[in-house]
């Protein structure tokens, strides 16, 4: 079906890691902060807010810019995790991963955040009854109701993670087999003459992977709610 | 034995609430906005007192002198709401199962059985929550708050929400589950018709004050009305 080089398939599949990985990562944080910014007052809530979404309205180059002053070898957060964990970030893989977590944020964290908020409290308290405390209570009750915006945040998340671009290629560049994804190697052909066809098929495998990821949020989406009506 | 003494200021309601009542069904009956479901809740540990101590027992569940205040999932008080409140994402089964894990109590399937066959709901078991009337889902939640085997079950009007012809069909399950169940019971009311049937006791609250606690020879005629 798609004809592709092997240079093509690494990028492809270096892609699929990224983005996967950007979201596992994501998800516990994208959930924290979402039920945080649901339930709680606190002083600073606007500017923790304001700040999630950030990457959502900053241009994807100026987000890449500030994780490469941070977060490379030489930044305040890189340096130690260089010095003390011996975790390198910049022109790694995992830097890219970093990257589009970053910029897939705020679209895992307002689904969750508004599904959270539409969670009857009241079956809550009917559960802290039944003996089952905090904890529990949100990982069997609050959690599973909220299913379905959780499921359409991981799968934006994971979408804007596949097809993340600008803060990517400005924080670890574009290094064939360790940096280089869908995007930047199309990026690459449109630079060289007669690249178009090679453009061309990349192209097609990232509208068939968008494709793919929105179906899947489509039925996951139906099947979590189905969960709640019918048997 | 449930003894209650506390007081909690409510916006405009000032509730102070003092009573003793022993096993059986005691009904707290009054006029809505008389502060019943607010008594109840801090029964339940769902609504913090301003002072007092409410103990079941020899557990003290509240008492502001001493700084105890257990939270809900300590107190082993079954709960039945106005409104059911079953999980929509578990099954019938998984709701009544729910309060025996969460509990930490061991499966007994016996118990389970003999609380699906007094509240007649075998056949329900594998439904959701979604699909059941509204009768049905009272007598899932009676069901629930009971196989968390409480020292003492709270049903908040567990009949309010529904229809005559529904009212008629779970006032008997009520009556035997004050009779059998051998759980003393709270049950709060405005609806005398349901107090008489249901009470050994009652307690009868106006305004956040109670006014009276006594049998069920506390109703006069005046509250004398239809179950409707």
């Amino acid at each position: 079906m798609f004809d592709l080089t092997p240079e093509e398939w690494t990028a492809v599949a270096l892609t699929l890691r990224i983005a996967l990985v950007a979201t596992v990562c994501a998800t516990p944080f994208g959930i924290a902060i979402g039920w945080v910014l649901a339930r709680k007052q606190f002083w600073g809530k606007a500017l923790l807010d304001g700040v999630v979404h950030l990457p959502l309205v900053m241009p994807p180059v100026v987000t890449g810019y500030l994780l490469l002053i941070w977060f490379g070898r030489k930044g305040a957060v890189g340096g130690f995790l260089d010095h003390y964990l011996g975790i390198v970030l910049s022109f790694r893989w995992t830097g890219a991963a970093l990257a589009c977590g970053v910029m897939g944020f705020p679209l895992l964290v307002r689904p969750v955040r508004l599904a959270l908020e539409a969670v009857d409290r009241k079956l809550e308290d009917a559960a802290s009854t039944l003996g089952a405390n905090r904890l529990t209570v949100f990982f069997t009750v609050t959690l599973p109701l909220a299913l379905p915006g959780l499921i359409a945040g991981v799968i934006l998340c994971f979408a804007r993670a596949l097809g993340e671009f600008g803060a990517t290629i400005t924080f670890v560049s574009n290094i064939p087999g360790e940096t280089q994804t869908i995007s930047s190697l199309i990026y690459t052909f449109t630079q060289i003459p007669g690249g178009d066809a090679a453009a061309g098929r990349l192209v097609l495998i990232a509208v068939f992977l968008a494709f793919v990821a929105l179906i899947a949020a489509e039925w996951l989406g139906r099947r979590a709610a189905a969960r709640f009506h019918g048997e | 034995m449930l003894a209650v003494d506390v007081e909690k200021k409510l916006g405009a309601l000032q509730i102070s609430v003092h009573f003793q009542v022993a096993s059986g069904a005691t009904a707290l009956f009054g006029p809505s906005g008389a502060g019943k479901t607010s008594v109840i809740n801090m029964i339940a540990g769902l609504l913090t007192p301003d002072r007092g101590v409410i103990t079941v027992d020899d557990a003290v569940l509240f008492d502001s002198d001493r700084h105890i205040d257990l939270p809900p999932y300590r107190r082993r008080i079954g709960y039945v709401f106005q409104e059911g409140r079953l999980f929509p994402h578990l099954s019938v089964r998984q709701n009544l199962d729910y309060g025996r894990r969460m509990s930490g109590l061991p499966r007994d399937s016996s118990e389970f059985d003999r609380v699906t066959t007094l509240l007649n709901m075998a056949h329900l078991l594998d439904r959701r929550p979604g699909n059941l009337s509204g009768g049905e889902r009272q007598r899932v939640a009676v069901g629930r708050a009971l196989l968390m085997r409480p020292r003492l079950l709270l049903l908040d009007e567990p009949m309010a929400s529904l229809d005559i012809g529904h009212k008629r069909e779970i006032l008997p399950y009520l009556v035997r589950l004050r009779d059998q169940a051998g759980i003393p019971m709270v049950y709060v009311s405005h609806t005398p018709a349901e107090v008489r049937l249901i009470a050994t006791t009652v307690v009868r609250i106006d305004s956040g004050k109670v006014v009276a606690t006594g049998g069920v020879e506390l109703l006069d005629t005046a509250d004398n009305d239809a179950l409707a």
